[in-house]
């Protein structure tokens, strides 16, 4: 960390660079312009070396032995805990539950808290805009109790469109379960409306908060939410590391999800009593590393200040819509007033693939193709789009690169 | 590696004008192809002619690569039998697939021009979608065809 950040004003993306190793490298003879952080972002050297620490001075399974190492592992992991439980505002160690990623959060919700509660009939409500990871879980589970999937439409700029919203939330909607801010994109969904009016009656929240939660400061409390998933690996943390916060009531009305050990108090073959929360629902030994890795890239996202990320990062969407709107035959997808910093876009004659593909070439990562958010391209009567996301250390430089990469593909094949 | 080896001259002119666009109806053998990662699709419609395909035409939409692939297809295959479409299926398939494969010039013809894929394995894909659905079509596998 370089200390002059801290007490400078200025965003000082050159110090900040140097924290990430992965970024000092050529790709294709051309300095890498990594701007596919939408899919996975970069890891600081903090969260790297944090996690070689743990594996070379304190590993041992946790919350089992007696013997130092187990001690301090079991330390490092419940303080990641907290680290996490602070970083999102829940109330309590017991409302943060470590997963594997969003994805398994949002299937232990639906398995979990939906299934028992479900009757045919009964309705989840999702809007358009969703990840397959917040669309295919409630399909099956639909598929297993007889309820409905129904989903809000959205809107051209790629809004959710509140009106339908509130036509379509009603006695039988027993979930709502929304994107914080769309991976496709950009859109930053308003959820405190849609949660206010489900509160009004009744219904309970789930927000898939992976594109959310490395962009902008994040309060479960605040939000009013009662379930929020997110994934290490899209927050400068490791992979395989993710969080389901759960308000601690309804957590405690969920049977476990998994079984194993770590999940019980005692086991008979008459009778095992489950754990205490969180434990309850994070059978087996725990990905400990990827915790103490998260914990790390907490900390290091918090001393940038998630307030001044999501300024700079907003300052870089402006710049990059400006550049790729005076491109002639480019077509931004998703124009909402408040975006995260993503640019999805299409470009008249170059299917995205070989915009990927042409970039690549000119050091420069970009994610093409449907973004696992197949019904947003389908409203959009598109198959595919060519999407940069933009981190806190990149470059107003690195927009200009993306620019002329991307006159580069168009004139390829004009 | 370069860019002009993928996207070369043959490659670009077939994106811009494929051949054999469009559907046959009715068509004696059909099949669609879906490559889920780019979201190329595209489906293939024969007609054959005592053994030999007498008519082929493809529509659906995709990346340069998987437009030209498909067009360049058309042009190859259309008087060839069954048996000579899978060999030739099987020269293209090595071409893309083994970096070290010897190009057949002369067994290949313009699908010469889609050796430089071979330097891109996430496009191989791309370029061997339409074989495949070609090959769904001709054995009469109504299971639509992903590169997946």
């Amino acid at each position: 960390m370089n200390a002059q950040l801290h007490t400078t004003a200025a965003w000082d993306v050159a110090a900040i660079r140097r924290d990430f190793p992965i970024l000092q490298q050529q790709v294709h003879g051309k300095p890498l312009v990594y701007l596919d952080n939408a899919a996975s972002s970069q890891r600081p050297k903090a969260v790297i070396d944090s996690m070689a620490h743990y594996y070379q001075h304190d590993h041992a399974n946790v919350h089992r032995g007696v013997h130092t190492l187990s001690q301090r592992a079991t330390d490092a992991f419940e303080g990641a805990r907290e680290t996490t439980r602070r970083f999102i505002n829940a109330r309590s160690v017991k409302e943060v539950v470590f997963v594997r990623g969003t994805t398994e959060a949002i299937n232990l919700v639906a398995q979990s808290f939906m299934r028992p509660r479900l009757k045919p009939g009964d309705e989840i409500l999702i809007s358009w805009l969703e990840h397959h990871a917040n669309i295919v879980p409630w399909q099956l589970l639909c598929e297993q109790t007889g309820a409905t999937l129904k989903v809000i439409p959205i809107t051209q700029s790629g809004e959710i469109d509140f009106a339908a919203f509130e036509s379509l939330i009603g006695p039988r909607t027993k979930l709502l379960a929304l994107s914080h801010v769309s991976n496709a994109l950009g859109t930053i969904n308003p959820v405190d409306k849609f949660i206010g009016v489900a509160k009004r009656i009744g219904v309970p929240v789930l927000l898939d908060g992976a594109q959310a939660v490395p962009h902008q400061s994040v309060d479960v409390q605040a939000l009013g939410c009662d379930f929020y998933c997110f994934s290490g690996h899209k927050m400068c943390g490791p992979t395989g590391i993710g969080v389901l916060y759960g308000r601690e009531s309804l957590l405690k009305s969920m049977p476990p999800w998994q079984g194993g050990g770590d999940m019980i108090l005692s086991v008979s073959f008459e009778k095992t009593v489950y754990n205490d929360l969180p434990y309850k629902f994070e059978a087996g030994t725990p990905h400990i590393a990827g915790a103490i890795g998260l914990a790390a890239a907490i900390d290091y996202l918090s001393k940038l200040g998630m307030e001044r990320i999501g300024a700079y990062e907003h300052e870089l969407l402006e710049y990059a819509t400006t550049q790729l709107s005076t491109i002639k035959g480019l077509r931004l997808i998703g124009t909402a007033p408040h975006k995260a910093a993503v640019a999805s876009f299409v470009l008249d004659g170059v299917h995205p693939h070989d915009i990927g593909t042409i970039l690549d070439m000119e050091g420069i990562a970009i994610r093409t193709g449907h973004h696992c958010a197949m019904p947003v391209m389908d409203y959009f009567c598109i198959p595919a789009t060519a999407r940069a996301s933009f981190a806190f250390y990149n470059t107003h430089q690195e927009v200009d690169a993306l620019a002329a990469a991307v006159r580069k593909a168009q004139e390829m094949f004009s | 590696m370069d860019l002009k080896d993928l996207y070369r001259d043959v490659i670009v002119d077939h994106n811009k004008q494929p051949r054999n666009f469009g559907k046959l109806k009715p068509a004696d053998a059909h099949a669609d192809g879906h490559n889920p990662l780019c979201g190329d699709r595209l489906s293939i419609y024969v007609n054959m002619s005592g053994d030999r395909i007498g008519d082929i035409k493809f529509d659906g939409s995709g990346c340069a690569i998987s437009v030209a692939s498909a067009s360049l297809l058309t042009e190859a295959v259309r008087g060839k039998t069954v048996a000579e479409v899978d060999a030739l299926f099987h020269k293209v398939h090595d071409v893309l697939t083994h970096h070290d494969a010897p190009v057949d010039t002369d067994a290949l013809g313009k699908l010469a021009a889609l050796t430089g894929v071979r330097d891109f394995p996430a496009r191989v894909k791309c370029a061997s979608l339409c074989w495949h659905t070609l090959q769904a079509a001709l054995h009469h596998d109504a299971q639509a065809v992903s590169t997946e």
